[in-house]
């Protein structure tokens, strides 16, 4: 079985992220970018399907500018198999993103699909629901725990006040969540290993999808800051303020 | 035309992130009618019908929709969707699994978790973990949105909406709900409490985090924790506010030990109250927080404990 990975290139997520002057977006110049952090649990997830045998080939796909092709190297270093960068400029939103990957999926025939539940740049939490949506497939978000089966997976994933189980049939899309595993390092080794791997290059166009974006931002600004309010000198005191507040 | 808000509701009883995103809705296109899917959910729906500002309840009883699972949610909310021009769901771990499914399929953008109504087609949404706010514009397509309930209120007023039952729109038996387990604390959940205590690295340990149990005990509140403290081992990952972990706006935030990494503000600061209690006074929490109080957690937490139990919590 095939276990493809899509992996999206973002803000690290140790750094500030600075709203530009201009409102336009946020600054991405000289800001250090990694691998979204719930992509690297997908890939995780699907190295660990394959150590236990029950995938044969883990394929990494990003989508964006050439330098994605680091983030698809972080994915062969820390073990999946090749990778397919998607390359185009500019902003692609989750739907476009789910439409290549579809077609992706139609010519790799995948038996699961995983991805991060959401990118911590966009926020958006859709790009897995849609792709399952639109290859008609079964879905498992918020993963928490998978077990394979024969032609199926019993899938654990946190729902709010706790988990959920739900059995999918393959092919399927999951979603991982924080809980999942914890990612691994990549060892020097398999990172002079990785460079030798194969990453295919592609445009939106060879999969006849438009990435024109459907939604117009016309303008990214701070939201509303926090000032440093007054210091207490006891707990008495704490409690004394948050009382005349009304926070309780 | 119209919207659609999608309940959010167990089968027993209809939870108030529905009487929010009502509230979105209204603002975006109006009659509101409220889509109940469920198994034997008819009490939801009589309580759903007092709501301000819905015209009408559609309720599905079936069983394909006893847990609300995506496929045939979607499935089912596409059946009815020809008839309304905004699709809006609260963004639970519900809604934001099925609502997706429902925009791809209509071939739209989804806008998730708004903060605000602009206009009828422009919406305020947090990006980056609420690090930036987005302002965004949708072209003349159906809106499929998801909201985020701290953000809205409910419109006010009663409500007398009709109840007309429809019918399940099938399942294609792709996925099936299996098991769940809830969490059976007395505490309210980290992303709908009302107050929030947290600790930090400082804690020190997991043990000593049963000094937060009894504050929260005492306040009703949720307990959370800095990804250091979940990272030490302290307690487990689901108790991590943060950028990579839950995002929470409760009304009181109470940061024990937390010295205020980037990434845990990112999950917490749009709290409507922060006090934060750290030993080291330069410790960046204090530069978000309305109180402040510099110093040891370890006296200072029993001292609020003992204060609260003076004023009778």
């Amino acid at each position: 079985m095939k276990v493809i990975v899509p992996v999206k290139r973002v803000i690290d997520y140790n750094v500030k992220v600075r709203v530009k002057a201009d409102q336009s977006g946020v600054d991405l110049a000289n800001v250090k970018m990694s691998m979204n952090p719930f992509d690297e649990i997908s890939v995780e997830e699907a190295i660990r399907l394959k150590e236990k045998g029950k995938a044969t080939e883990i394929i990494a796909v990003s989508i964006g500018p050439q330098q994605c092709s680091e983030t698809i190297r972080t994915a062969l270093a820390m073990g999946a198999d090749r990778g397919i960068l998607v390359k185009t400029d500019g902003e692609v939103e989750p739907l476009a993103v789910a439409k290549i990957l579809k077609a992706i999926c139609e010519a790799e025939q995948p038996g699961l699909v995983i991805t991060g539940k959401q990118a911590i740049d966009d926020d958006s939490n859709q790009t897995g629901q849609m792709l399952a949506a639109l290859l008609g497939w079964p879905q498992a978000t918020f993963a928490h725990k998978l077990e394979m089966g024969d032609g199926k997976a019993d899938i654990e994933r946190e729902i709010d006040g706790g988990l959920q189980t739900v059995e999918v049939k393959l092919p399927a899309v999951m979603t991982t969540d924080l809980r999942l595993n914890e990612p691994r390092y990549a060892s020097l080794p398999n990172i002079m290993k990785a460079k030798k791997k194969p990453i295919d290059e592609k445009t939106p166009a060879d999969y006849g999808v438009d990435v024109t974006p459907r939604l117009k931002t016309l303008k990214v600004t701070e939201p509303p800051k926090r000032v440093a309010g007054i210091k207490v000198k006891t707990a008495a005191e704490l409690i004394d303020k948050l009382k005349e507040a009304g926070a309780f | 035309m119209a919207s659609l808000v999608i309940a959010e509701h167990d089968n027993k009883v209809l939870k108030d992130a529905t009487a929010k995103t009502v509230g979105a809705a209204a603002q975006i296109s109006t009659p509101v009618h409220v889509l109940v899917a469920g198994s034997g959910c008819q009490a939801v729906a009589d309580v759903a019908s007092k709501l301000a500002g819905v015209e009408k309840i559609l309720v599905a009883d079936d069983a394909a929709y006893a847990k609300m699972t995506a496929e045939p949610m979607a499935k089912l909310i596409l059946s009815l969707a020809d008839k309304y021009d905004a699709i809006l769901a609260p963004a639970t771990t519900s809604g934001k699994n099925y609502l997706p499914r429902v925009a791809a399929t209509l071939d739209v953008p989804q806008i998730s978790e708004i903060l605000k109504v602009v206009s009828a087609d422009t919406f305020e949404r947090p990006i980056y973990a609420g690090n930036a706010i987005a302002t965004v514009q949708a072209g003349a397509f159906k809106k499929v949105i998801t909201v985020r309930t701290t953000a809205f209120k409910p419109a006010e007023g009663a409500g007398s909406a009709t109840v007309e039952k429809i019918a399940g729109a099938g399942d294609d038996g792709i996925s099936k709900f299996m098991s769940e387990e809830l969490s059976k604390s007395e505490r309210p959940e980290l992303t709908s409490a009302k107050i929030v205590i947290s600790g930090g690295r400082g804690m020190q340990s997991g043990e000593n985090f049963h000094l937060l149990d009894k504050i929260a005990d005492k306040l009703h509140a949720a307990v959370g924790a800095s990804r250091a403290a979940v990272d030490a081992g302290f307690v487990p990952n689901d108790y991590q506010v943060g950028q990579t972990g839950k995002v929470v706006a409760p009304d009181l935030y109470i940061a024990v030990g937390i010295s205020g990494a980037i990434q845990h503000l990112a999950g917490m600061k749009d709290s409507k109250i922060i006090a934060a209690i750290n030993k080291d006074e330069e410790a960046p929490i204090f530069q978000v927080a309305d109180f402040g109080l510099v110093a040891d957690l370890f006296k200072a937490i029993p001292e609020m404990d003992e204060e609260l139990t003076k004023l009778g919590y």
